[in-house]
């Protein structure tokens, strides 16, 4: 099986989140930056356990510039075998698909898997865009995958409980909780990583069909209004009659 | 100038989610002078009641069963072109980021995903979404001629006056299906934890999964979905979709009570857009009173019983 993960660079979870050139443009000074945690536990991760148990091999593929190249070494130290970074810059969603499917059109892929939304843009696209565009089915926030030969076994989140749908390789997919776990890379893995191939590939041109205008800032909250414990039940009371929420 | 909706009408009750897109579909439709069309799939009853939030066509696919998002994306993009609708409103769940994500790559159209509010069409096409799961939000603005947004559920009240849609099956072809359904299983007869108006959500400091109850009893009397935070889920203490927070499903209910969670920056931020949020905690420091509307320094064995007997107290009122 030759699997294609996708693998974003999004700020640390702690990452102070603020805006420059009049809230237009995310603030990355000073932030730690980390493999999107979807695309690490479980996309990654569950692609190599397949690959392990079944042989192939496992490729991550990032739309980005030159400064992701460090995160990217951070996939391979976990074990994907090289990686290709197409250059260009992220615009929306779209863009990124688009350069993902020109790579993969002819490279035999038999699984694309992506984490099941960045936690930058949360938007749950590129996969879905990426599957439209390879004319491949697609399964999106799995939380479980079991191969039997060519055919896939995938239980996936829907509203109000799990579905266990059957599908064919080539497919894409988006990976959610459960389907695997987070692996830490050791000391070899680290080393090795250095001198996996890292492939830098042109981008194709792609044309924009969105673009971020404005961020805002939610607006401060006000303060507190605390209830003492021994009279609990009037939280209650608060929540009906004067926030009116219940 | 019509705008398309996509649901998903086959449980037997109409989702929140499904009645909320269309009133949405509805306010745009409006204002470009044109109606809504519903589409959908399977065997769904009483769709002419789509009507009622706004639907003026129906058109349903009965032979698709299951979210084969190969098949819906030519129903959406097959039904889009043939009402010239300039809209597709989906919603930011299971079945819409299934459909959205591929109708926009097939139509060259701009997608906004997870909107929290309608767009702002004067002079553009520009909608809210929230970024960095939820500690922000950014302006999105669209430029080609037709546009996907997927609608986070709790976005815009619903209205239900309309009156009753005219339907008609797909006539034309979506292929063979290749994502098959093998199994489906139901996640408890709760409210479902997106769409909830009211949250009572709880974390480590219940202990243990045995202390559950009075958190349950609590939700039942007040009617709400029941969450919880990671590390719970993660001992198995709760089921996976109950887990909120950047990792796990972001909410935004009307009313958030958050029992023993101390409101780590990585639980905030699933949570932080609900309109109300009311904290239960022993430890006068925890992070989560910062974020908090209410608060309560206390044990939670010692409050839920508290907040039981008046949410009773309250039932028997109203
Ligand atoms: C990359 C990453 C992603 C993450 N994503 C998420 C996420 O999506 N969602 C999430 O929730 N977390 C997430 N986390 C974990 C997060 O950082 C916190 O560890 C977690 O939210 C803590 O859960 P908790 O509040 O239940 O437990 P704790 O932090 O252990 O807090 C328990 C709280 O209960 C209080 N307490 C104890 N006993 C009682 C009592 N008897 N009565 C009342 N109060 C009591 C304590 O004072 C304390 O404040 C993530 C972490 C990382 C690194």
């Amino acid at each position: 099986m030759k699997f294609l993960v996708l693998i974003s660079q999004v700020p640390d979870t702690t990452a102070r989140i603020a805006f420059t050139n009049d809230n237009t443009q995310y603030d990355g000074n000073g932030v730690t930056w980390i493999v999107n945690p979807y695309d690490e536990w479980y996309a990654l991760v569950r692609a190599l356990e397949l690959k392990e148990a079944n042989g192939g091999s496992v490729t991550t593929i990032t739309v980005g510039g030159a400064d992701c190249d460090a995160t990217i070494r951070k996939a391979l130290a976990i074990g994907a075998d090289d990686a290709v970074r197409v250059d260009a810059q992220p615009t929306d969603a779209y863009g990124v698909a688009a350069q993902v499917a020109a790579y993969a059109k002819d490279k035999g892929f038999d699984i694309v898997i992506a984490g099941k939304e960045t936690i930058d843009h949360n938007g749950s696209q590129v996969a879905g865009m990426v599957a439209e565009l390879l004319d491949l089915p697609y399964v999106p926030l799995a939380s479980k995958l079991d191969m039997a030969g060519s055919t896939a076994t995938i239980e996936r989140d829907v509203p109000g409980g799990v579905e266990v749908v059957e599908v064919n390789a080539p497919f894409v997919i988006s990976a959610a909780k459960g389907m695997a776990e987070q692996r830490i890379p050791n000391m070899r893995g680290i080393m090795a990583a250095r001198t996996k191939p890292l492939t830098v590939v042109p981008a194709t041109s792609v044309e924009t069909l969105s673009s971020t205008v404005k961020f805002e800032l939610p607006p401060a909250k006000q303060a507190v209004k605390m209830i003492p414990a021994d009279q609990a039940g009037q939280l209650i009371e608060l929540l009906h009659t004067e926030a009116k929420v219940i | 100038m019509s705008v398309v909706v996509f649901i998903d009408t086959r449980g037997e009750k109409l989702p929140k989610a499904a009645q909320e897109a269309l009133t949405y579909g509805k306010h745009i439709a409006t204002k470009l002078g044109g109606g809504v069309t519903a589409v959908t799939f399977g065997d769904g009853a009483n769709l002419e009641g789509l009507g009622a939030f706004g639907a003026t066509k129906v058109v349903v696919a009965k032979g698709v069963k299951t979210i084969e998002s190969q098949q819906l994306t030519k129903l959406v993009a097959d039904t889009t072109a043939a009402e010239k609708a300039q809209v597709i409103v989906c919603i930011h769940d299971g079945t819409g980021k299934a459909v959205a994500p591929r109708v926009a790559a097939r139509l060259k159209a701009g997608h906004v995903a997870g909107a929290i509010g309608l767009p702002n069409m004067d002079g553009g096409f520009q909608v809210k979404r929230n970024v960095f799961s939820g500690k922000a939000q950014a302006w999105v603005s669209i430029s080609s001629p037709v546009k996907v947004i997927s609608m986070m559920a709790n976005s815009i009240p619903i209205e239900s006056n309309g009156s009753p849609a005219t339907v008609s099956d797909f006539s034309g072809d979506l292929g063979v299906a290749r994502v098959t359904l093998k199994d489906v299983r139901k996640s408890g007869g709760g409210i479902n934890l997106p769409e909830a108006e009211i949250v009572v959500s709880a974390g480590r400091g219940m202990k243990g999964p045995e202390f559950w109850a009075p958190v349950e009893e609590l939700a039942k009397e007040l009617g709400a979905a029941t969450a919880c935070s990671r590390p719970v889920a993660d001992m198995h203490w709760r089921p996976h979709h109950e887990h909120v927070g950047q990792t796990g499903v972001a909410i935004r209910p009307n009313c958030y009570i958050a029992i023993g969670i101390s409101g780590a920056i990585q639980h905030l931020a699933g949570v932080n857009q609900s309109k109300v949020i009311a904290v239960i905690n022993k430890d006068p420091e925890a992070p989560f009173f910062k974020a908090a509307d209410y608060g309560i320094i206390g044990d939670a064995a010692e409050v839920l019983p508290q907040l039981i007997a008046a949410a009773k107290k309250l039932n028997a009122e109203r």
